[in-house]
């Protein structure tokens, strides 16, 4: 007998639904935390969505902020934000701090002078300090950012609600949406409570977010699709418990995986894109619950059409079908 | 039941094999590109190769697949610059243009319509009085003449230009399919010109392309900074040659229905006053080279086209003894007297530059003129240094993940794990080898999503196990057990793996740069990965099953 990690047992008999109303509640309170978060701290946007510039620097000294935001005074830069930015892979006499420098009143266009105002003040500062990089984003396309932002997190839910709409029935298609619009929300608001950084990788890795979490839902649902034909007489709750069960060690086997690779990513892969990284990261993680805890919920409220007279033109001819009406 | 057939066998391994072999090159990066750099390198040389240059292209053999992965700027450091094109500033100049030919136009019908006088009007439309308001029609009718029609499809029927009178004053403009017309015109224009004015620098692989209605995406790897990039193609080096009213030393000098006054670029203080419409302009010119003038100081010489070098010989034949202005973006560069007629069709710019200006101008100048002003509406540098650092860390996190994942199965599934850590590995390799080919970038969030990929590339093959396990729990036979199980599991890979799908496609569309970049990788995983955790699982465990044949299996 080989050894074989089994992060599940075999046989579960969870039953998922014994704390449905507290589970189902929980997540109506993080919704409605998120959504108190986002109004109230808002989101941190970067200059993708605001416009402005964004300026790395590296020096091989300490930072100063002070003395940063002391040289830039004169200036007359209005709202400047100086963070400095840790990393563990930085080497020890790496000190990078990111400034940024909202858009200008009235510059439709990027003005480099800016730049090389800021540039010289700081190196007037400390001679080491170099500028690994440097964005500019001006009002215009920020605006439109913002706009193409929007439409592909909406283009995308229906997208795949329409997708699960036809290949399975409407109740889960509201079932898989409620669950994204969960995982998105709670992400985002996530984002506002800790004012993490919100640019367009953000937006991205909220797709990313959506592409998993839908997986994981659809696996499930395909599964009880079929046990739906095959346990014609069972309650729905019980299907869903056996559904869920029967799918829980390849749930918690791919998180697992996925996990364990985005967790070396987060660690090992730098600060450029940790925000990136993390909001995935999270978002796996909630996506796991909700396709548990929240599609199924939804699903189970609206019924599913159980009377099956009429045969599934998809299953036709499958044993399950034999039998006539049940 | 457990069978595939020879020719599937062949096609899967055939696959992998040509996937892994686009993919080799990668593994030896900085070789292969010196590789492809040279022979870039010779063939624009005409052929002849530099000894160091052979040793370069003997780096990698030539039968070998030599596509690499395009590293975007985020990983290899370089200039992003977003512009957008001021189209309407062409109309200004087409309408200033027609003046000259409205004038002769409407002078042909003097004895209709009577004196005839240019007046002031909003930017982009030419309004003239006529002398006699009744017979307005006949000066539109003149000025139509001048129309020609649109040879578009939506445009169909339609004239470029548009002629209105109002009491005694006539306007044209350009009309609105005419406008579409240059505005598409214009973006191409620049766009050729930016490509050869980043193209005469020499540097790797820009990527220059146009986006959306009027703007223009500039990438260049390698260049220090974006104001770098924006000194070179943002100069519009627009050359004319004007002929010259007045000089004087009022910058406020009220000038004339088209005429303008502009600075000297080297005497402060002195203006000219010159009639707007140029003689000759910069795009008539053939060629310019940097010289020296008959003093040795630094000049650059031009030569016309035909067309340029007839203008241009016939109104200084008309005009010896008159000053005549070299204008180079807004400022007079030099305002010669004419001694003589130049009908050669060639000729000199000299005035306060060094041997480096000189250079430059003759660069701006070959490569023309842009048709209009570009406004830069995001800029993006990153160094050289922070994209091999990001670099680094994508790599390093991505072999830790690898192992990770690659453990993890295997102390999961046992000799399974092993047989989908191998079509994991194949995975990896077509991906990078599928990105080679179709040249695409590989960015920043590319690396995350490659990650990703590895993560979530197990799924199905985890699915497809699970379902194994579950029929070995009904005791069937482990024959059974697995066909069953890769036929159970198929509907659940497709349909997860097509959502997945349709939001890298959004993503795709709708994203930019990185986004994009991200979206094209995931996408390429998700395909690969179901091919390898499909197919070539299954060639392995047909392989391993028809060798042992065993009574018993365990996953």
């Amino acid at each position: 007998m080989a050894f074989r990690l089994k992060l599940v047992p075999n046989d579960t008999k969870i039953d998922f639904f014994k704390w449905q109303k507290l589970t189902f509640g929980f997540s109506a309170l993080l919704m409605v935390l998120s959504v108190i978060c986002l109004l109230v701290f808002g989101l941190n946007f970067g200059i993708d969505f605001r416009g402005g510039t964004t300026i790395r620097t590296e020096a091989t000294q300490p930072i100063d902020v002070g003395a940063y935001r002391e040289a830039m005074q004169p200036l007359n830069l209005g709202d400047v934000a100086i963070t400095q930015v840790f990393d563990p892979s930085f080497d020890a006499d790496q000190h990078v701090a990111q400034v940024r420098i909202s858009a200008q009143d009235g510059a439709e266009a990027v003005t480099p002078d800016t730049i090389l105002a800021v540039e010289a003040a700081l190196q007037e500062v400390d001679p080491t300090v170099t500028f690994p990089s440097v964005e500019s984003v001006g009002p215009k396309v920020s605006g439109e950012l913002i706009q193409t932002a929007i439409y592909s997190v909406l283009a995308s839910l229906i997208a795949i609600s329409v997708y699960i709409w036809l290949r399975f029935e409407w109740q889960f298609s509201v079932g898989a949406i409620v669950a994204l619009i969960h995982d998105v929300l709670i992400t985002m608001g996530v984002f506002a409570l800790f004012q993490i950084k919100f640019d367009l990788a953000t937006v991205a890795a909220l797709l990313t977010i959506v592409g998993y979490s839908i997986n994981d839902t659809v696996v499930v649902f395909d599964r009880l699709r079929e046990n739906l034909m095959k346990f014609k007489k069972m309650p729905l709750r019980d299907v869903m418990n056996l559904s869920v069960n029967e799918t829980l060690s390849r749930t918690v086997m791919t998180s697992g995986t996925t996990l364990v690779a985005l967790i070396a990513l987060l660690v090992l892969g730098g600060d450029v894109i940790r925000s990136f990284v993390f909001a995935i990261t999270f978002g796996i993680v909630i996506g796991t619950y909700s396709s548990v805890y929240v599609a199924k919920n939804v699903v189970l409220w609206l019924g599913v059409k159980r009377d099956w007279s009429k045969p599934d033109p998809k299953a036709a001819g499958t044993q399950f079908n034999e039998g006539g009406t049940p | 039941m457990l069978q595939i057939d020879r020719w599937k066998r062949i096609l899967i391994i055939g696959l992998c094999v040509i996937g892994l072999a686009y993919a080799l090159p990668n593994l030896f990066y900085k070789r292969v590109e010196a590789h492809n750099d040279a022979i870039v390198a010779v063939e624009r040389a005409g052929g002849a190769a530099t000894p160091e240059q052979e040793a370069a292209i003997a780096m990698w053999p030539g039968w070998m697949p030599a596509s690499l992965v395009n590293l975007g700027l985020d990983l290899r450091g370089g200039a992003h610059l977003l512009a957008e094109v001021q189209v309407d500033q062409v109309y200004k100049a087409r309408i200033d243009a027609l003046w000259p030919e409205l004038r002769t136009a409407l002078a042909a019908q003097r004895d209709v319509i009577g004196a005839i006088r240019r007046v002031d009007s909003p930017t982009g439309t030419l309004a003239v009085e006529i002398e006699n308001a009744d017979q307005m029609a006949v000066a539109v009718e003149a000025a139509r003449g001048l129309a020609t029609p649109v040879a578009t499809l939506t445009g169909a029927g339609q004239d470029d230009l548009e002629v209105t009178a109002q009491g005694n004053t006539l306007t044209v403009q350009l009309s609105e399919a005419e406008k579409a017309l240059t505005d598409d015109r214009t973006i191409l224009q620049s766009l050729e010109i930016v490509r050869r004015r980043v193209d005469e620098v020499g540097t790797r692989e820009p990527t220059i392309m146009r986006q959306g209605e009027d703007r223009i995406l500039i990438q260049v790897p390698g260049i220090g900074s974006a104001a770098e990039l924006k000194a070179l193609i943002g100069t519009t080096a627009q050359l004319t040659f004007n002929p010259v009213i007045a000089s004087g030393g009022d910058p406020d000098a009220t000038p004339g229905i088209g005429e303008i006054v502009l600075p000297s670029q080297d005497q402060p203080g002195v203006f000219y006053t010159l009639e707007e419409t140029p003689v000759v302009t910069g795009e008539e010119l053939t060629n310019a080279v940097p010289g020296t003038d008959q003093n040795g100081a630094p000049s650059v010489d031009f030569r016309f086209n035909p067309a340029g070098a007839r203008k241009f010989g016939e109104y200084t034949s008309a005009n010896v003894g008159q000053p005549f202005a070299i204008i180079l973006d807004g400022e007079v560069i030099s305002a010669p007297v004419i001694r003589q007629a130049i009908t050669t069709g060639s000729g000199q710019i000299s005035g306060s530059m060094d041997y480096e200006g000189a250079n430059r101008l003759a660069v701006l100048l070959r490569a023309g003129a842009l048709p209009a002003e570009l406004t830069f509406l995001e800029e993006r540098t990153v160094g050289p240094e922070l994209g091999q650092d990001s670099i680094d860390a994508g790599k390093t996190a991505s072999i830790v993940g690898f192992v990770a994942v690659i453990a993890l199965m295997i102390a999961s599934y046992g000799l399974f794990g092993v047989f989908a850590s191998v079509a994991l590995i194949i995975n990896m390799g077509l991906v990078f080898g599928i990105l080679s080919v179709i040249g695409a970038t590989l960015t920043l969030p590319g690396i995350a999503g490659i990650v990703l990929t590895i993560g979530m590339a197990v799924d199905a093959n985890v699915l497809v196990f699970e379902r194994i396990r579950e029929e070995l729990r009904n005791s069937r036979g482990p024959a059974r057990a697995i066909d069953k199980g890769y036929q159970n599991a198929m509907s659940a890979i497709v349909d997860a793996n097509i959502t997945t799908l349709i939001i890298a496609g959004i993503l795709f569309m709708l994203g930019s740069g990185p986004v994009k970049g991200f979206a094209v990788t995931l996408s390429i995983g998700i395909i690969t990965s179901v091919f390898t955790a499909i197919w070539v699982t299954r060639l392995l465990m047909v392989t391993w099953f028809e060798r042992r044949r065993p009574r018993q299996i365990e996953v």
